[in-house]
């Protein structure tokens, strides 16, 4: 049976089994139709045009966890930000793990989206927020929606600036023999709150897994939001990563994407403004190589005035990987004074490597400022002789090269820890060692 | 020290080097001077190992031995050092933590262990000192931002952490005002010993005033036309290179 007439024909059984009220019920039913009629996204979908999901619906998913699985701390430990004390939502096939969480009631809610669709008191705050900025229409959104019952439950009230970051932790155990999962997060932060949130994916072994993961992030007025997404899964994972994010007045949010692993991702990250003097930051790192395809499509959407997105996208190619960068700002004509920049450098090391970059500006008012830029190049060749000159080897050069391409993105990390975690991977997915940390 | 013999170099099939021929001895400052053009980069480029260039014949003997086949990274562990004329701009690597790196991966390469942390930090407070550069100077990103003066200075400070043999300075003095001059050249001059030897690659007499050569050589069209004395420094800047033309 094919994946999706399994999804379906899955999802009658799984309605039954669950009970949520009857609001959920009709939202999911309404979710599944959508699935149904749109299916999978193809190539012949002009914003699926580079990334073919063929290949990887060819698997066996089970769209279902069977059992229970448990991991020692020992064993993940490096998937974590260790060395600080953070709070964890952990999951382990897409079931939580409290063993490997530390999750919180005490002045802010980080808990799980199951307890938040269930329990009476979180109610009030589905209904302001469940699936309200998630796309109705894409269809992949909507099968999430239609399965959605775990994930991260983040709920920051009023001026409440949480102290430590929390980490978010999908791991699979591989097993299954090809696993689908479909985490939800619903990220609220009130007004003057400040939060700061690390997602990961993690495969622990090679049986494939396809994850198809939808986040929503609600910052209020003069919230500060900073997440920060980790994607350096195994080659046999894939992950279709959908995150909507709404702003209130004067509120600040960015998005990292650090994308180093995986065999195919999809980045669909939209920013849509709801207020006035808002300030977006989509910054991203792509570094991969083989067959790896990294595929980041961003919306902004400017819809009042006088705000704020910065764009800044880097990727290094090696191998026969394939990146693609579609960045969509779409400027309305109420956003008069819109400040929209948007840069996306990229980097090909071999002759099969493969980039489509794509701006795409829509402006309908008339006193903006936007500007985009795109390069693609090699590594700049006076600047490696320089280093060798210096006694750097070829290979340690280039690696320092890399880096210092990539260092508009990671020079903005505010978590010093993350900041050095990410130089690591860095480094280690360059197969060097630097005499500091990079 | 260094002794290059007969080489033959070019880039594109364009020959620019045609046949050179230098003797330069432990101790000794050597300038080379002459037009624009001449090929006075191209030959600190190729000491220094730049791939772009073919080496079409000859050989360049640093210490006896034949480094014409090495990767620059190989020459520099032996002792090789070039001061650019226009230094890279390195972004979000400080210039603690590139130095930290070249000198660690010199020492790899000679078998020897990294550079203790206190050790290195004393060097640097020392070289930096003598190169009048601030502590602030050293946490910036290489290069990015910095002045022609700073670059150039940087260079010697490299220079001076490095300790190399053999130190050619590309054009150190195009961008410096008087003031960056005098310390970079009093900085050069207190790092010349009886063990290394110094080439100065000049447009101009002005740092040799202060860097004072053992030989001048004169570059023009690929190869050394004249050499002699300091003095012919002074030559060279009243009668300008107009002569060579004739």
């Amino acid at each position: 049976m094919e994946l999706k007439e399994k999804l379906i024909s899955s999802f009658m059984a799984f309605e039954e089994k669950i009970d949520f009220h009857q609001e959920l019920h009709d939202v999911r039913s309404q979710a599944i139709k959508n699935f149904e009629s749109k299916g999978f996204p193809t190539k012949k979908e002009e914003s699926w045009k580079y990334t073919s999901l063929n290949t990887i619906l060819k698997n066996d998913f089970s769209v279902f966890p069977k059992k229970e699985n448990t991991i020692e701390f020992a064993e993940v430990k490096k998937y974590f930000l260790h060395e600080i004390d953070t709070y964890k939502v952990v999951f382990i096939d897409g079931i939580f793990s409290s063993f490997l969480s530390s999750t919180s009631h005490d002045g802010l809610d980080v808990c799980l989206m199951s307890s938040a669709l269930n329990k009476p008191k979180y109610k009030i705050y589905i209904d302001e927020y469940f699936n309200k900025i998630a796309s109705k229409e894409e269809s992949l959104t909507s099968l999430n929606t239609a399965f959605a019952s775990e994930g991260a439950y983040i709920n920051i009230p009023k001026s409440k600036v949480v102290e430590k970051p929390i980490e978010i932790i999908y791991f699979s155990t591989g097993s299954e023999a090809a696993l689908m999962v479909q985490p939800r997060n619903l990220v609220i932060v009130g007004e003057n709150a400040h939060v700061q949130i690390i997602e990961r994916h993690q495969s622990l072994n090679d049986n494939p897994v396809l994850t198809n993961s939808v986040t929503e992030i609600f910052a209020q007025k003069r919230a500060i939001v900073d997440y920060y997404k980790i994607q350096n899964d195994v080659q046999t994972a894939n992950l279709i990563d959908n995150t909507y994010i709404a702003q209130k007045q004067e509120s600040h949010v960015s998005v990292h994407t650090f994308s180093f692993g995986g065999n195919i991702t999809r980045n669909n990250l939209n920013f849509y403004h709801q207020g006035e003097r808002i300030d977006s930051t989509l910054k991203g790192v792509t570094i991969i190589g083989d067959k790896q395809h990294v595929d980041h499509y961003t919306l902004v959407q400017h819809a009042t005035p006088n705000c704020e997105s910065h764009q800044n996208y880097k990727t290094i190619l090696d191998g026969a990987s394939t990146g693609v960068f579609n960045g969509k700002i779409f400027v309305e004509k109420e956003a008069q004074k819109t400040d929209a920049f948007q840069k996306n450098n990229n980097i090909l090391l071999s002759d099969k490597a493969t980039i489509n970059a794509k701006p795409q500006l829509e402006i309908f008012a008339d006193d903006v400022k936007c500007s985009h830029g795109c390069t693609i190049g090699q590594l700049d060749e006076n600047a490696m002789f320089y280093m060798q000159q210096r006694g750097i080897p070829k290979k340690e050069a280039k690696a320092l090269l890399m880096y210092a391409f990539t260092s508009e993105v990671t020079g903005s990390i505010k978590i010093p820890e993350l900041r050095s975690k990410i130089a690591r991977i860095i480094a280690d997915k360059l197969g060097v060692k630097m005499g500091f940390d990079l | 020290m260094l002794s290059i013999k007969n080489l033959h170099a070019s880039i594109e099939d364009k020959e620019i080097l045609k046949g050179i021929n230098l003797e330069v001895k432990a101790g000794e400052v050597h300038a080379i001077m002459g037009p624009n053009g001449a090929g006075k980069s191209t030959l600190s480029s190729i000491i220094a190992g730049n791939e772009n260039y073919t080496v079409t014949d000859g050989e360049i003997l640093l210490e006896g031995e034949d480094i014409s086949e090495l990767a620059p990274e190989e020459r520099a562990h032996k002792g090789v050092f070039l001061s650019f004329q226009y230094p890279v701009e390195i972004p979000g690597v400080s210039v603690t933590n590139f130095m930290k790196t070249a000198i660690n991966e010199s020492r790899k390469a000679r078998g020897q262990e990294d550079m203790p942390a206190n050790e290195m930090l004393k060097l640097i407070r020392e070289k930096s000192e003598l190169l009048e550069i601030d502590r602030k100077f050293l946490s910036r990103s290489l290069n990015e931002g910095f002045s022609g003066g700073e670059k150039k200075r940087n260079e010697i400070f490299q220079m001076a952490m490095l300790e190399p043999k053999l130190a050619i300075l590309d054009e150190t003095d195009s961008g410096l005002d008087i003031d960056a001059l005098r310390i970079v050249a009093n900085g050069v001059n207190k790092l010349k010993s009886k063990d290394n030897a110094v080439i100065v690659i000049t447009h101009y007499q002005r740092l040799l005033e202060y860097i004072v050569p053992d030989f001048v050589h004169v570059l023009h069209d690929g190869k050394i036309v004249k050499s002699g004395g300091k003095e012919l420094a002074l030559e060279l800047e009243e009668k300008g290179y107009d002569w060579l033309k004739a």
